[in-house]
């Protein structure tokens, strides 16, 4: 279970590095970088803070994982999870904000 | 080494559930006191609610009565509650998620306004950005100083005992902190990490509590002269394969049964308490007839698709696992299986023992939260109410106190501690590191301590065996090096998570009977005993575990 930094897209604004519970991540030479990627909770506060979204969050190959990306796009009111799947198609779920778990 | 002190009325340590609500509590009712707030990483997403919370898993619901919850908590529990805790928890449930809503929390609403019940004691909300709301009305109170990044190791005491503050690592900045208060709030949440976890390679953080509460309230209470109790009463959670995704959503959500390998609904035959759920996995897979699932084929494309959405709002694996098997509950049941276990005072009953302002034994120290022992399923809005009343109960006390003196002596000796874990070096006696260190704790609780290996059961042999290999990797411990304050960090949370593991196998060892499947199965004393109708609590004295035992406290009378 972990997170991926995607280093090109990162521009080290340092969000992620803050709110990261485990202080895992860390900025090297301006870029954000995970400390040990076994380390990870999988708590993606990480990839819902990221402006950028450069974070995401993947299955690990011990969890049953298959390759998919989970991206997060946190707006006022929603947060649209991203998953892109190796074969380059995409699945999105608008999570609203204002509206309770049902179950 | 740089250093830095701070002096406040009262500090809170960690900013969790119950250290953020003790700070908004102190805001509100005493704004003209002085607050720090230390948290080892930043209170918007710290703690065990990182990713958010499903459900508020303890509030009294129309027709049910404080006195119905203490009731419940004490016959799942087979007794070992502190029913004054629990009551003094259940009266003050729905006051605090009350505010919670005010702050931002959004709660499922029936058509007269009231809160849409999931079951008897649950609400619905959308709990994904609990964390968030609390850390804006904490970061919002003039009063309150937040310290992100600090990890507490340690407490400063008078001579007789009473607690003056607490000293920590920054992490970020490498600073070692002295921070003194006329009184302390410790709120740093239970101990995980102390067993060899189900994926212990790379996903060795994937866990149900958060692998970064590692007992450090516990250790420092310990260390200081603290009474804990019930240690022995260990949590281990009933999760979704894998994912260790929470299950309530599907049993209690859905109504989803569990059923083995054989399609036979079985729980029935073990009983229903939360040690008896999992205790019929563990049976069942031990029996042969596993994998066991939650049966959730044939759910409707609607609640498939509410589920995904729940569980993105707390443990996004879930989500992501379905959408890339293309496996959705309503094609193929989800396995669940049994977790390490954990000590924590929220769901089991694990930690300081306390008056029913929340006082520890120690003068000056108050504990809330999954740190505070005696009252079991208190969950989140159990942790808020904790924090609430060991706020109001910190403050009154505070209010008598002169600013403490902490000797430049003292903090003189906390630097040169801290810095032989930094100026040793890795050749000569220090061979191994702080991973082969964690390795050997985990593989020595799981082997001999009732672990996932041995299906949670022990014997007293075992349990002596595991005793002496806690005393030599806790001994090792003190010749690991750090090349900096995270390798710092890292070293502190190992010793901590020695410290609980010590205590727990002289709780285990304590408990001569089994009262709880799984959660203590002692396999030389497989009944439940009646002259075991007690707490099992503890103190260190002269680095070993002195065992005592109290009476049962039972709630006032019904107050519904």
């Amino acid at each position: 279970m972990s997170i991926f930094i995607e280093r090109e897209k990162c521009v080290g604004c340092g969000r992620c590095a803050e709110v990261c519970p485990g202080n895992l991540l860390i900025l090297r030479d301006g870029r954000a970088q995970i400390r040990d990627v076994r380390d990870c909770w999988g708590c993606t506060a990480c990839v819902k803070e990221c402006p950028r979204e450069a974070i995401f969050y993947y299955l690990a190959a011990d969890l049953g994982g298959a390759g998919g990306r989970l991206y997060a796009r946190d707006t006022q009111d929603s947060l649209n999870w991203v998953m892109k799947w190796p074969d380059g198609s995409e699945d999105s779920i608008l999570v609203n904000k204002k509206k309770a778990n049902e179950y | 080494m740089k250093t830095l002190r701070k002096q406040a009325d009262i500090l809170i340590i960690g900013g969790g559930a119950a250290g953020c609500y003790a700070a908004i509590t102190l805001s509100e009712k005493y704004p003209g006191m002085s607050v720090l707030l230390a948290d080892k990483a930043n209170i918007k997403r710290s703690g065990c609610l990182a990713a958010g919370v499903n459900a508020l898993n303890a509030y009294i619901t129309p027709g049910h009565s404080p006195m119905d919850y203490v009731r419940y908590a004490e016959k799942d529990a087979e007794g070992i509650v502190r029913g004054d805790l629990l009551l003094s928890i259940a009266q003050g449930l729905n006051r605090v998620t009350e505010k919670m809503e005010k702050l931002g929390l959004v709660i499922l609403k029936n058509p007269d306004g009231s809160y849409a019940a999931r079951g008897g004691r649950n609400i619905k909300i959308n709990g994904e950005n609990i964390k968030p709301l609390l850390a804006e009305a904490v970061n919002r109170a003039r009063n309150v100083e937040v310290m992100n990044h600090l990890n507490i190791v340690g407490y400063l005491q008078e001579e007789d005992g009473t607690v003056i503050g607490a000293w920590g690592i920054d992490v970020k900045q490498e600073l070692l902190c002295f921070l003194t208060a006329r009184s302390v709030i410790c709120a740093t949440g239970g101990a995980a990490g102390i067993y060899l976890p189900n994926h212990p390679g790379t996903s060795r953080h994937k866990m149900w509590y958060s692998p970064f509460n590692t007992g450090a309230g516990y250790a420092m209470g310990l260390l200081a002269g603290a009474e804990m109790t019930t240690f022995e009463m260990r949590f281990i959670a009933l999760r979704c394969k894998d994912t260790i995704a929470p299950t309530g959503t599907l049993a209690q959500g859905i109504g989803a049964a569990q059923i083995n390998a054989r399609g036979e609904e079985y729980q029935a035959a073990y009983g229903n308490t939360t040690s008896e759920r999992l205790h019929a996995v563990v049976s069942e897979n031990l029996a042969g007839r596993g994998p066991c699932c939650l049966k959730t084929t044939g759910i409707t494309e609607a609640e498939e698709e509410s589920l995904e959405k729940a569980y993105l709002n707390m443990s996004p694996a879930q989500t992501m696992r379905w959408r890339e098997t293309r496996l959705g509950p309503s094609q193929q049941d989800v396995e669940i299986e049994g977790t390490e276990p954990y000590i924590v005072g929220g769901h089991t009953a694990s930690g300081y023992w306390v008056n029913d302002e929340r006082g520890t034994t120690l003068r000056g120290l108050f504990a809330a939260g999954d740190v505070a022992g005696g009252a079991p399923q208190k969950y989140v809005t159990g942790a808020f109410v904790e924090g609430e009343i060991a706020a109001e109960a910190a403050a009154e006390f505070a209010r008598h106190r002169d600013d403490p003196f902490l000797p430049q002596e003292t903090m003189e000796k906390i630097v040169q501690w801290t810095e032989h874990f930094l100026n040793q070096t890795k050749d000569g006696n220090s061979v191994y590191d702080t991973d082969a260190l964690e390795d050997a704790m985990q593989q020595t609780m799981d082997e001999y301590a009732g672990g996932i290996r041995t299906g949670y059961r022990y014997t007293e042999a075992q349990l002596a065996q595991a005793e002496k290999h806690i005393e030599r990797i806790a001994g090792l411990s003190e010749s690991l090096h750090a090349d900096d304050f995270y390798g710092l960090m890292k070293i502190f949370e190992l010793r901590e998570r020695l410290v609980v593991a010590q205590a727990l196998i002289a709780h285990l060892r304590a408990r001569k009977e089994t009262r709880w499947h799984s959660f203590a199965e002692n396999l030389d004393y497989p009944e439940k005993d009646a002259a075991y109708e007690k707490y099992i609590n503890s103190r260190l004295e002269d680095g070993n575990v002195k065992i005592l035992c109290r009476p049962i406290v039972k709630a006032g009378s019904d107050t519904a």
